[in-house]
């Protein structure tokens, strides 16, 4: 047992900080910081990814045979740690994270040809097609119907809470091929190309107030969508299984560094907030406690990554165990934008529309007050999406306790 | 960054495990508590034989010499056993003390606390000092050659069965100063020396000491005179990252027995496990097992770091593990229903022992204190 990173990790760490310090410039920090749901247009985040590809740092986690950047486990974690540290903006999950997998486990030949440069090259913007307005932790219960017309699907139905749709070229979706009992065994996975007739895409406009083009999510109309039956990954009907696959390959996420991030940047602003009699709010003691117990309970999770990661590299297994990550995760990141809305006091009223929007005058308030309170409404998404964290505690009761 | 144990470290824990398992059931130990002693010396000198009380100590010194990792698995494993007999307060605690002594002194007490023969206990609480470690009205004056001891110490873990103390006294300086500390040893049987002992409500025993006019000889001060206040603040620590140890091990066995018993335990016609307000508080329970399992490993692995790291472990350990404490122990007698609240059961006890450790060595809003001026 023992804490430290070898000096070849450091190195590497080096090189990361490096990277970050000449790609993240100031420009997209200053963008970043508008953000009030933490996306920031396609164009800062495909130019990102760009530079992330140009280093051969867009796929920690893909093999290396598909263009994967190679890492060790521990590279991975330093990875991961010094992005999120710095808040640069977080790769866009959807094609490289999330389809990319599934195609290389589960794909055709052509379909890995067609599809996997172009995501490693971020050429092609994807979104997720899972969730309806009728099935939401439900997924199983999904509606959207592909019949198949033997050399194409007719789709129709309805996807929603699909993040950023508006920018996406292609969309990967759960269907419904056949009405079985049990309703995972009716389900398939489709690609489809945005731009097929009869697709629609409509903004939902969520608490944090974003408007077009920056709204995080979408409702997406299928209505008599032809795509070619060479679109479907796998066995029709197996698409269930795949989704599954795509859950597990997702766990794992390092909080704590970005949580981290978070108690610094609430310190800055509580040291920036006047509580009379030339005091800030960092000398106030009570506020100065809830910070203290924040950062006590990332110091926390930092040691539950930590165990979780050093497992990984040992080559053991991690299991629904990790679900402690992404309920910890959230819950200390939605009480860290909490106790930000407490710090502005009244510069949390404020409401302005469009963040990114040139305004020649000056801000109300402190320029960080105005997103401050949107980031924490739409921060409230965070324990109801991926399996909200009630369904992350059922999963942690049948499969960790046995209950 | 390694977070496994060695075959060494395992081989340990196995043996801990089986000495629980062959002398420290339930039963027993209820026996060992309810006994006039409160404590099993057979227990005492089989870990003596067995190489523990000479854990932390340097081969030099007669000891194993092992560090922090090894004496966090034998507190975890007694934790598992409500263990009673006073290992952390003499091996890591006053031991602590005296691995850091002068020679003479290392010679004189570490031989006795490795065959078993001395049990020592760490006398600093003062009633008006609550968890203030500097707060000390107990003064020793400088008399010729001998130390003269005037004051009182309260709650002094372990007393009744130590026969050598560890006392912080005030040497110098203002009640409150962290200079003028000194650490002196006195013996039980010291003229002057008074106690009152009585038995916590964890099933431990403890002291209350008057000291009149005690005199000891000067040779009996460890490190400087005035000097010993960074001393006690790193043996404290080191004492936190043992009671957090021992506190994973008793909510290790709560968590395990509440997810059974809600396993077996029917009502409505089904096990009350099925109910999901039950399992999302067994899950939220274990959650606090884990981060607490995570910020003992933590501190066991920071004692070594220079001040303001050490502290923000110790202190941030402190305050997670009190907190789960509270939590998994209200809980599991909670889960436990009209059971959980009979003395019968084991659930109560590891509750008790749970919230003494709380507040032992300062509580939550006391850490937090200290957390936030670590720098």
């Amino acid at each position: 047992m023992q804490l430290g990173f070898k000096e070849e990790d450091i190195k590497f760490r080096d090189e990361v900080r490096s990277f970050i310090k000449e790609t993240f410039t100031d420009d997209m920090r200053k963008t970043l910081s508008l953000s009030k749901n933490g996306h920031a247009g396609k164009d800062l985040h495909v130019k990102w990814q760009k530079s992330l590809y140009e280093r051969g740092w867009m796929a920690p986690n893909w093999p290396e045979q598909y263009g994967g950047a190679g890492f060790t486990s521990t590279q991975k974690y330093i990875f991961e740690s010094e992005m999120a540290r710095e808040g640069a903006p977080r790769t866009i999950p959807f094609g490289l994270s999330m389809v990319a997998p599934v195609i290389m486990e589960f794909g055709s030949q052509e379909q890995k040809d067609k599809f996997l440069p172009d995501i490693l090259e971020s050429n092609v913007w994807w979104c997720q097609g899972y969730s309806e307005p009728g099935s939401g932790s439900d997924l199983a219960s999904l509606q959207c119907k592909a019949e198949n017309k033997g050399d194409h699907y007719l789709v129709n139905g309805t996807k929603i809470w699909t993040t950023m749709a508006q920018y996406a070229d292609w969309i990967f979706c759960l269907v419904r091929t056949s009405k079985t009992e049990k309703p995972q065994e009716g389900i398939s996975f489709l690609l489809i190309d945005m731009k097929s007739p009869g697709i629609e895409v409509r903004p939902l406009i969520t608490l944090d107030n974003s408007p077009e083009p920056h709204q995080e999510v979408n409702q997406v109309f299928f209505e008599d969508v032809k795509v070619p039956i060479e679109n479907l990954i796998g066995e029709e009907n197996k698409g269930w299984t795949y989704a599954k696959y795509l859950l597990e390959f997702e766990r794992g996420t390092a909080y704590s560094p970005g949580l981290y991030r978070g108690i610094k940047n609430l310190k800055d602003i509580a040291r920036d907030t006047s509580i009379g009699d030339g005091l800030t709010l960092l000398d106030d003691n009570d506020f100065l406690n809830k910070i203290n117990e924040c950062e006590i309970q990332i110091q926390a999770m930092e040691f539950v990554e930590l165990r979780i990661f050093s497992a990984l590299s040992a080559g053991q297994r991690v299991g629904p165990e990790s679900s402690i990550l992404k309920t910890r995760g959230t819950e200390i990141g939605q009480y860290l934008q909490e106790l930000a809305v407490e710090a502005i006091g009244y510069w949390s009223h404020p409401f302005v529309e469009d963040t990114f929007a040139n305004v020649n005058e000056p801000s109300i308030g402190p320029d960080y007050a105005a997103t401050i309170t949107p980031e924490y409404y739409n921060g409230r998404k965070t324990t109801i999406y991926a399996g909200s964290n009630e369904i992350q505690r059922n999963i942690i009761s049948k499969a960790v306790l046995g209950l | 960054m390694d977070f496994s144990f060695s075959e060494e470290q395992t081989l340990l824990r196995n043996t801990i495990q089986s000495f629980i398992q062959d002398n420290y059931d339930f039963d027993k130990r209820q026996a060992i508590v309810k006994s006039e002693e409160g404590m099993k010396q057979e227990n005492w000198k089989q870990f003596a034989e067995l190489g523990l009380l000479g854990l932390p100590f340097s081969e030099e010194d007669g000891g194993l010499n092992f560090g922090s990792v090894e004496t966090m698995i034998v507190a975890e494993e007694f934790g598992k056993g409500l263990v009673v007999e006073p290992y952390i307060q003499t091996v890591v605690t006053c031991g602590g003390f005296l691995r850091r002594a002068s020679a003479n002194i290392k010679e004189k007490y570490i031989p006795g606390i490795i065959s078993g023969e001395d049990i020592w206990a760490f006398a600093y609480a003062e009633p008006q000092g609550r968890y203030n470690l500097n707060d000390l009205t107990t003064t020793a004056t400088l008399d010729g050659d001998n130390y003269i001891i005037n004051g009182y110490k309260s709650v002094v873990s372990g007393g009744p069965w130590a026969n050598k103390f560890i006392v912080s006294v005030r040497t110098a300086g203002g009640q409150r100063d962290s200079d003028g500390i000194s650490v002196l040893i006195v013996d039980k049987n010291s003229e002057g020396l008074s106690i009152r002992d009585y038995p916590t409500v964890d099933g431990s025993r403890a002291s209350e000491i008057t000291f009149e006019n005690v005199s000891i000889s000067k040779d009996e001060l460890i490190g400087e005179e005035g000097k010993g206040a960074e001393l006690i603040e790193l043996i404290v620590d080191e004492t936190i990252a043992a009671i957090c140890s021992e506190a994973i091990g008793a909510m290790k066995v709560l968590n395990d027995a509440t997810v059974e018993y809600c396993k077996t335990r029917k009502q409505f016609g089904q096990p009350i496990g099925k109910f999901q307000v039950l399992q999302h508080r067994m899950v939220d329970m274990f959650m606090q097992y884990e981060q607490s399992v995570s910020m003992t490993y933590m501190v066991n692995l920071k004692l070594d770091e220079e001040y303001a790291e050490r502290r923000k472990a110790a202190s941030g350990a402190k305050v997670q593990i009190a907190k789960a404490a509270k939590f998994i122990g209200q809980s599991a007698v909670q889960l436990h229903g009209g059971m959980g609240m009979t003395d019968e059961l084991n659930v109560g006890h590891y509750f008790k022992r749970l919230s003494m450790i709380e507040n032992s060595y300062g509580n939550i809003d006391h850490h937090l204190k200290k957390y936030s001026t670590a720098g």
